[in-house]
């Protein structure tokens, strides 16, 4: 559905993107994720044609963005990062203007109807937009997209800004949506992506760090397992006492205080389970144990060891370079 | 297109601009016609519309100055420039609208001389001259207004650049008739110079040429918007 290929745009001498490709399937949610101002504003801008690209090719359903743009416009559409809205209008009048702008030839009253129930906006129809609050702002951007049924979705940031409740109720909205559309949406919160999103790319600096399942991704990064305890006791006895356990790498204090209990984590090396001797061991010094759980490793620690890892890579490649 | 510039049109008057532009535009017309023809008891329409070009190349940019630069700021030219709809019919359909309210107001204020007819012979032919004149200078200067505002987020800046420019393309007029008839710079002039072909207008004739050149002034800066447009997608 989407293909982009050796995408790259340059500011100057900066890479804004440097040869960034993927594909998307038809009915795929992706999540492009990265830290801010890695690039995933200029992928997406780009791949509505917004922006041009310094060189490389963007394709919507086999359709080329630079050479046939308004054919290509057809199949998506977009809710940029700050919603477009016109203050000064009526949510009902907007929306009409937009299906006027996008040249849709659906049946207009039953097609917009159907929309405003999907984004619950039904009430609010005949308000001014600037009247409405910050997260009906966003379902009318929503909205906005959702007119001329595109086949792909983009959206750039869909939650920022929203309060909790405002945040699960756009993300239950982008899996519905997901059903019908292609969907791509950026961000740089990492639980989005975990929650609505099957594939994960992950871009820093311009470049495609990671591109995989979003199960996928924990797993390929994970090379140690993590475990949780409370213990009472001295925390430097426990300390070395646990650190002596077999498989066990290293043992770190929190920090964290239950009671007269001290929290500690460890870390193993993978596919070792150290739960039955950390209690034995307890049991064995005397240290009363009230509380052990495993800790996976998230997506949180995932992304920021793979922004290292990337950055590292090109730290160490330009020391190379300079010898 | 046609979306752009119905929105257009209407934004004019779900705001301010569309109704403080023609409150301004008529009762200034008004007291202009006033002094122009009825205090000093003459049926001459030339001094009027001279006024009123004057005045227009002041106002013009109260109904320009928003098009693009406010898209700009509130950043739904990005709506725009990923909906399919070519840049060019963009552009028309802001300049378009513009274009439109200053026809009617421009129409509107030609009403006035009919309230002459009973007590002078009107000359039609320079009063038809004159209202075409003024159209046709419309086109130009609504069209500069659109390029100067696709540079700038802020109105106030597009106002004051379009007001620079249209004084600027009626200044070189002036300064060329103060030069020597066969020097070359006032050729070079009056090539600028969007009122030199306004006089044959207001004498009544009517110069096929002239209309070109106002369309193709006005067609270069509808060009010169939608470079604009293209070359900052390349930025």
């Amino acid at each position: 559905m989407i293909k982009i290929k050796n995408l790259v745009k340059r500011y100057g001498s900066n890479y804004a993107l440097d040869d960034v490709s993927f594909e998307i399937g038809e009915g795929e949610i992706v999540g492009l994720l990265g830290p801010n101002g890695a690039g995933k504003s200029t992928v997406m801008n780009i791949l509505t044609g917004y922006l041009s690209s310094t060189s490389g090719t963007v394709e919507i359903n086999g359709v080329d963005m630079l050479e046939s743009p308004i054919e290509a416009k057809k199949y998506i559409g977009f809710l940029p990062e700050q919603p477009p809205l016109y203050p000064e209008m009526k949510v009902m009048e907007y929306l009409n203007f937009v299906y006027d702008l996008k040249g849709t030839d659906l049946p207009r009253e039953e097609h917009l109807s159907e929309i405003l129930s999907v984004v619950k906006l039904s009430d609010l129809k005949h308000r001014l937009i600037k009247n409405l609050s910050k997260g009906n702002k966003q379902r009318v951007g929503i909205a906005e997209a959702l007119i001329g049924d595109p086949r792909v979705l983009v959206f750039d940031e869909p939650t920022v800004g929203l309060d909790p409740k405002q945040i699960l109720a756009v993300r239950s909205l982008l899996r519905t949506l997901a059903r019908r559309h292609t969907v791509i949406l950026s961000t740089h919160i990492l639980g989005e992506v975990q929650a609505v999103c099957e594939r994960v790319i992950i871009i820093n600096k311009g470049k495609i760090i990671a591109d995989e399942r979003t199960e996928d991704i924990v797993r390929t990064i994970e090379d140690s397992y993590r475990l949780r305890v409370k213990i009472c006791g001295s925390a430097r006895e426990v300390e070395a006492a646990l650190s002596k356990i077999n498989g066990v790498r290293g043992v770190t204090a929190t920090g964290e205080r239950d009671l007269d209990a001290y929290a500690y984590i460890i870390e193993t090396e993978s596919g070792t389970d150290v739960r039955r001797a950390v209690f034995s061991t307890c049991v064995s010094r005397g240290f009363v144990l009230i509380g052990m759980e495993n800790v996976g490793t998230d997506l949180e620690t995932v992304f920021i060891r793979l922004v290292d890892r990337s950055d590292g890579a090109r730290t160490d490649k330009k020391k190379r370079a300079k010898r | 297109m046609l979306a752009i510039y119905k929105r257009e049109l209407r934004a004019y008057f779900t705001g301010v601009i569309g109704y403080v532009f023609l409150v301004i535009y008529l009762a200034v017309a008004g007291v202009l016609f006033c002094y122009s023809t009825l205090f000093s008891m003459s049926a001459d329409v030339t001094s009027y519309y001279s006024l009123m070009l004057i005045f227009s190349a002041i106002v013009l940019p109260l109904l320009t100055m928003k098009s693009f630069s406010e898209e700009r700021k509130m950043k739904t030219e990005q709506l725009l420039m990923t909906s399919p709809v070519s840049i060019t019919g963009m552009v028309m359909g802001k300049f378009l609208a513009s274009y439109t309210v200053f026809a009617a107001a421009q129409l509107f204020t030609s009403l006035y001389f009919l309230f002459l007819i009973p007590y002078a012979r009107l000359q039609f032919a320079t009063l038809f001259g004159n209202m075409l004149a003024m159209l046709l200078v419309g086109l130009v200067f609504i069209a500069v207004g659109v390029f100067v505002s696709s540079l700038t987020e802020n109105q106030l800046s597009a106002a004051i650049g379009t007001i620079a420019i249209i004084l600027g393309f009626i200044g070189v007029g002036l300064l060329s008739s103060l030069l020597p008839t066969s020097y070359w710079l006032r050729y070079v002039l009056d090539t600028f110079s969007v009122l030199s072909r306004y006089q044959s207008f207001t004498n009544g004739y009517f110069e096929v040429s002239a209309v070109f050149y106002y369309l193709s002034i006005a067609a270069l800066f509808i060009y010169l918007t939608v470079r604009v447009f293209d070359r900052r997608r390349y930025n």
